[in-house]
């Protein structure tokens, strides 16, 4: 069954069926806000309490990396915002064209995701034991992608924070397993994204998105862009704690 | 609830465009930003900005400002919750004084300790 925008009997107008899907969209979009709401709190207070942990911590990510892949997410959430201007006006070509630029900015931000994540196992930044905030500072060799003067910085850094909190590599492990957790959670909201950006592409490419009902295209944009809004948060959350030292 | 409420309004691209390069031109700030020593208000800062660049997103990609009422009232109550959430536990823990008097940061507290084991 192909449900290309009749009328159902409980709504009066086709305007006010799509307004009742937006509306529900929006409804499950605010309890996503609360899930990652109560994951956000979990990192402040952790982030309160063991501050220097945090800052040495967040001082240990790839901000070339992290601010690469803000760019692309932002990208993408303007393609897809693009894609259902298209939708809204029927041109048809258009949707596809702007839904694969979406899906292709999306792996991007994967391939990306998928360095930074290797890199911290390769650095034994996985929270565990082999935990070692110290390791490419003690092990220069392990880590080629770290070059010198960065590492003298973040020696300098991490003396600093190991003399605040004489349980550094404890604590910095609570830093990065708020790192993992919710960029793991974000990553995972991506991939659930892109699957509805390709169920999408599909359904475009057989023509079904008229400016009479796109619907299916307005809500997958809007998940798309909340996910994007949770990055927004993240980056300077994650990446962004104490830098100016 | 009048039916006749609105018809769909359409964004230009051009909207979006200036959308996203304000974005980029905020995320550019919050990265310049986090390299100016600001003491505490580094995270105000770096929040601000984010809320904002948030705001865009929900206003213009999102449509917030064009939808009806109804859906605004919905977001901002989940935004009204979430603060409560927010700003209600972390009001506790920030003042919070544990039973010696020392405020709560535990990286103060274990420095403390040891010299109070003498």
């Amino acid at each position: 069954m192909h449900r290309t925008g009749e009328l159902y009997g409980q709504f009066k107008t086709l305007e006010q069926q799509k307004e009742s899907a937006t509306l529900g969209m929006w409804i499950f979009l605010i309890t996503e806000v609360m899930f990652f709401g109560g994951i956000m709190l979990a990192y402040a207070l952790n982030r309160h309490v063991y501050f220097p942990a945090f800052a040495a911590g967040s001082n240990t990510l790839s901000l070339k990396l992290g601010g690469f892949n803000t760019v692309v997410l932002l990208a993408s959430s303007f393609t897809m915002a693009v894609a259902v201007w298209s939708s809204q006006v029927g041109k048809k070509t258009l949707i596809s064209i702007f839904l694969l630029l979406t899906i292709t900015l999306g792996f991007v931000f994967f391939g990306v995701k998928y360095v930074e994540y290797s890199q911290k196992f390769h650095h034994h930044l996985v929270p565990g034991k082999k935990f070692d905030i110290f390791y490419c500072v003690n092990n220069p060799a392990g880590c080629p992608d770290v070059d010198a003067p960065e590492l003298m910085e973040e020696s300098k850094l991490l003396d600093e924070a190991k003399a605040a909190d004489p349980d550094l590599n404890a604590h910095a492990q609570l830093y990065y397993s708020a790192y993992f957790g919710m960029t793991g959670l974000h990553a995972l909201h991506m991939v659930i994204g892109a699957g509805l950006l390709f169920w999408l592409l599909k359904g475009s490419l057989a023509g079904r998105f008229t400016p009479q009902w796109n619907t299916p295209v307005d809500l997958v944009g809007l998940y798309w862009h909340f996910v994007d809004i949770v990055w927004i948060y993240l980056f300077p959350l994650l990446y962004l704690i104490d830098r100016h030292k | 609830m009048s039916e006749q409420e609105h018809s769909e309004h359409i964004v230009p691209p051009a909207t979006y465009l200036a959308i996203i390069l304000t974005l980029l031109f905020l995320t550019g700030t919050t990265i310049w930003a986090a390299f100016v020593n600001l003491g505490r208000f580094n995270i105000v800062v770096a929040l601000a900005i984010a809320t904002l660049k948030a705001t865009l997103v929900v206003l213009f990609f999102m449509h917030a400002k064009y939808s009806p009422k109804r859906t605004k009232l919905i977001i901002l109550a989940g935004i009204f919750w979430l603060a409560l959430l927010l700003g209600m536990t972390l009001s506790d823990y920030i003042t919070r004084v544990d039973y010696r008097g020392v405020r709560f940061p535990i990286s103060q507290v274990s420095q403390q300790l040891p010299a109070q084991r003498g």
